[in-house]
C-alpha cells in the first residue's frame, strides 16, 4: 500500500506511545485530584477525633481504629495458613490431581468477585457460626479474601530461593522439614513479607465484604470486643459520599478520608515494592 | 532415624491438610451460596429467576427477574472492555517492546498503583468528577450512566489487562524475535507479525481476568451506575442508568429480612455471579498454560 514500512512504524510506534501516556495520565489525575482536595481537610485532630453533628464535622479516628483491627484480626487468621500452603504447594506436593484441585481452588477464590465473599461471610460467619455482625465476622471474611494473595507470593518467594541451598542443607544430614525451617523459610523472608503488606492495603480498602457482615454506619465509641461491631475507612467514605442528608456538607470530610484511605494503601503498596527491589538481587548464587 | 521420618512424614500431612483447607472454603461457598439460593425456589420458580424481566422484590406483586440485572452488568463490562483492551494492550506493548528499559521500570510500578486504589475512592472520584462530566457532556438528567461506570470499570480493570499481556509479550523468546528482525522485518513489523500472534493467547487471558475483574466489582459501580434496575437497550443503553447484580446485592441485603423470599433472591444473584466468574477464571487458566513457550 502507499505508506512505506518506516512511515507506518512511525505511526505505529506514537500511537503505541500515546496510549500509555494516556493510562499513565489517568493515575496521574487520580492520584493528584485527591490530594489536592484532601491535603486541606487533614489535621492531627481529623485523625485523632470522633466525628460529631452527625458526622458533618470532627474526624475519623473510629473509622482508622476499625480498620486496623480489621487489619490485625484477617492478617493472623490467614497469614499462617496462606504460608503453610505455600510451603506444602511449593516443597511438598507432587504433580497430582489433588495439587491440581488446590491450584484450581487458589485460583477461583482470587478471582471471586469481593461482594460474594461478604455474602458467604454473612450466611457462614453471621449466621451459621453466630457470631453475629461483628469484628471477627468481618475479620474472617477479609481473611478468606486475601489467603490467595498470601499463598501466591509466598510461593513466588519460595521459587526464588535456589535449589543450591536445600541441597547443601539435605547433603549435610539435615531433615527435609529442619531445612525448610532453618534455610529456606529465612531466604523467603521477604517475599511473605511483600505479600502480607499488600494483603494489608486489600483489606483497608475493601467495602464489600464488611457491608454485611459488621460494619457500621455510625458508632458513638470505640469496638471493645471482637464480637462488637465498628466503622472502617472505606466504608465511611462510601456512606458520607452516597448517603444521608449531608452529602454537600461532608464533603471536606470525605476527600480528606478518601486522602487518608489512598495515603496508607499506597504508602503499603511502596513499602512492599522498595523491599522487593532491595532483596531481589540477594539471592542469586 | 525411624522416629525421625514418622516426624517428617507427620510434618508433611499437617501441611497438607492446611493447604487442602482453601479447596474446602471454595467447597463451602458454593455449599452456602446454593443452598440460600435454593430457599427461593421452594416459592419461586427457577425459570421465571433466570428469564424475568422485571426486577420488583418490594412490591406486592413481586417479580426475581434476572435478567435486568444480568444486562445492567454485561453492558457496563463490555463497555469497559472495548475501552480497557486496546488501551492496555497497547501500553503493554509499548512498555515490553518500545520503550527504555528506564522508562519502563517506572512506569510499571506506576500503572501498578492502579491496582492498589480501593475500588470505594475510584467511585468516590468518578462521583465527583466524572458523573458531572458525562452529564454536561452528554446533556443528560443525570450523570449516572452505563457509560460513566465503563469508564471508571476500564481504569480499574487496565493494571490486570497490562501486567499480564506484558507478561506474556515478554514471555516470547527473544530467538524468535531476532529471527525476524535479521530477516529484514522491522521492530513494528517484527512486533505485530511475530511477536503478537507468539504472545495471542496469554493476551486473551489476560483480557478475561480483565472481564471477571469487571463483572466483580462492587462499590465503583453502586456509587455511579444510578442502579435503575431496567434492561438496557443497547448502545443507546449507554446513557441510562443501569443496575449491576453486583451492585444489587450490595444495596439491598442490609434492607431485607433475613429467611424472606428477598434475601435469598439476593444469594441466587450471587451465585449466578459466582458461576460466571468461576468459568472465566476456568477458561483464563487453561489458555495461561497453553502459553508457557517450551524453549530447548
Amino acid at each position: 500500500m502507499g505508506l512505506s514500512s518506516k512511515t507506518s512504524e512511525k505511526i505505529a510506534f506514537s500511537l503505541l506511545t500515546l496510549a500509555t501516556l494516556t493510562v499513565a495520565s489517568f493515575v496521574l489525575v487520580i492520584l493528584v485530584y485527591i490530594i489536592l482536595n484532601g491535603y486541606g481537610a487533614i489535621s492531627i485532630e481529623f485523625l485523632t477525633e470522633m466525628p460529631r453533628r452527625m458526622m458533618t464535622q470532627g474526624g475519623i479516628y473510629p473509622a482508622i481504629v476499625g480498620t486496623m483491627y480489621l487489619i490485625i484480626g484477617s492478617m493472623v487468621a490467614a497469614l499462617p495458613i496462606g504460608v503453610i500452603a505455600a510451603i506444602y504447594l511449593n516443597e511438598y506436593a507432587g504433580e497430582n490431581r489433588t495439587t491440581w484441585l488446590v491450584e484450581m481452588a487458589i485460583n477461583n477464590l482470587a478471582g471471586t468477585p469481593s461482594v460474594v465473599f461478604g455474602l458467604f461471610g454473612l450466611a457462614l460467619f453471621v449466621k451459621y457460626f453466630g457470631f453475629g455482625p461483628s469484628i471477627l465476622s468481618a475479620s474472617l471474611t477479609l481473611a478468606l479474601l486475601i489467603l490467595p494473595v498470601i499463598i501466591r507470593s509466598t510461593k513466588e518467594a519460595l521459587l526464588t530461593v535456589p535449589n543450591e541451598y536445600r541441597e547443601s542443607s539435605l547433603a549435610l544430614g539435615v531433615s527435609k522439614w529442619q531445612t525448610i525451617r532453618y534455610v529456606v523459610l529465612p531466604a523467603a523472608i521477604p517475599g511473605i513479607v511483600t505479600g502480607s503488606i499488600l494483603s494489608i492495603g486489600r483489606v483497608a480498602g475493601e467495602t464489600a465484604p464488611i457491608l454485611f457482615t459488621g460494619a457500621a454506619y455510625f458508632l458513638p465509641r470505640l469496638p471493645d470486643s471482637i464480637y462488637s461491631q465498628f466503622m472502617a475507612l472505606p466504608y465511611h467514605l462510601f456512606v458520607l459520599a452516597t448517603a444521608g442528608t449531608n452529602i454537600a456538607k461532608t464533603r471536606p470530610i470525605q476527600y480528606g478520608t478518601a486522602l487518608v484511605l489512598l495515603l496508607i494503601v499506597l504508602g503499603l503498596n511502596l513499602i512492599a515494592v522498595l523491599i522487593r527491589r532491595h532483596y531481589r538481587n540477594k539471592l542469586k548464587i | 532415624m525411624f522416629n525421625r521420618n514418622y516426624k517428617e512424614k507427620m510434618i508433611e500431612s499437617v501441611l497438607f491438610s492446611v493447604s487442602a483447607l482453601t479447596v474446602v472454603i471454595l467447597f463451602l461457598i458454593c455449599l452456602f451460596l446454593f443452598r440460600n439460593s435454593l430457599f427461593l425456589f421452594n416459592d419461586f420458580s427457577l425459570l421465571d429467576f433466570l428469564t424475568g424481566r422485571f426486577w420488583y422484590p418490594t412490591s406486592v406483586n413481586r417479580q426475581f427477574g434476572l435478567l435486568p440485572l444480568f444486562f445492567g452488568s454485561l453492558i457496563v463490562t463490555v463497555g469497559a472492555i472495548l475501552f480497557s483492551v486496546p488501551l492496555g494492550i497497547a501500553s503493554a506493548i509499548y512498555i515490553s517492546e518500545i520503550a527504555h528499559p528506564k522508562v519502563a521500570d517506572f512506569l510499571k510500578p506506576f500503572i501498578e498503583i492502579l491496582a492498589g486504589i480501593p475500588s470505594v475512592v475510584f467511585g468516590f472520584f468518578g462521583l465527583v468528577v466524572l458523573v458531572p462530566f458525562v452529564q454536561k457532556t452528554f446533556n443528560l438528567p443525570t450523570g449516572q450512566t452505563a457509560l460513566t461506570g465503563s469508564i471508571m470499570l476500564g481504569i480499574m480493570a487496565l493494571p490486570t489487562i497490562i501486567t499480564i499481556s506484558e507478561d506474556a509479550i515478554s514471555s516470547v523468546p527473544s530467538t524468535i524475535k531476532q529471527g525476524s528482525l535479521a530477516l529484514g522485518a522491522t521492530r513494528w513489523q517484527t512486533i505485530y507479525k511475530v511477536i503478537i500472534p507468539a504472545a495471542l493467547s496469554g493476551i486473551s487471558a489476560a483480557v478475561m481476568l480483565g472481564v471477571g475483574r469487571a463483572i466483580g466489582e462492587t462499590m465503583t459501580l453502586m456509587m455511579i451506575t444510578g442502579n435503575t434496575a431496567i434492561i438496557p437497550s443497547f448502545p443507546g443503553g449507554f446513557l441510562e442508568s443501569v443496575r449491576t447484580m453486583t451492585a444489587t446485592i450490595a444495596l439491598e441485603m442490609g434492607e431485607v429480612p433475613q429467611g424472606s423470599d428477598h434475601f435469598y433472591a439476593l444469594f441466587a444473584v450471587g451465585s449466578v455471579l459466582f458461576i460466571i466468574t468461576f468459568l472465566i477464571n476456568l477458561i483464563a487458566d487453561s489458555i495461561k498454560k497453553k502459553y508457557r513457550f517450551k524453549v530447548d
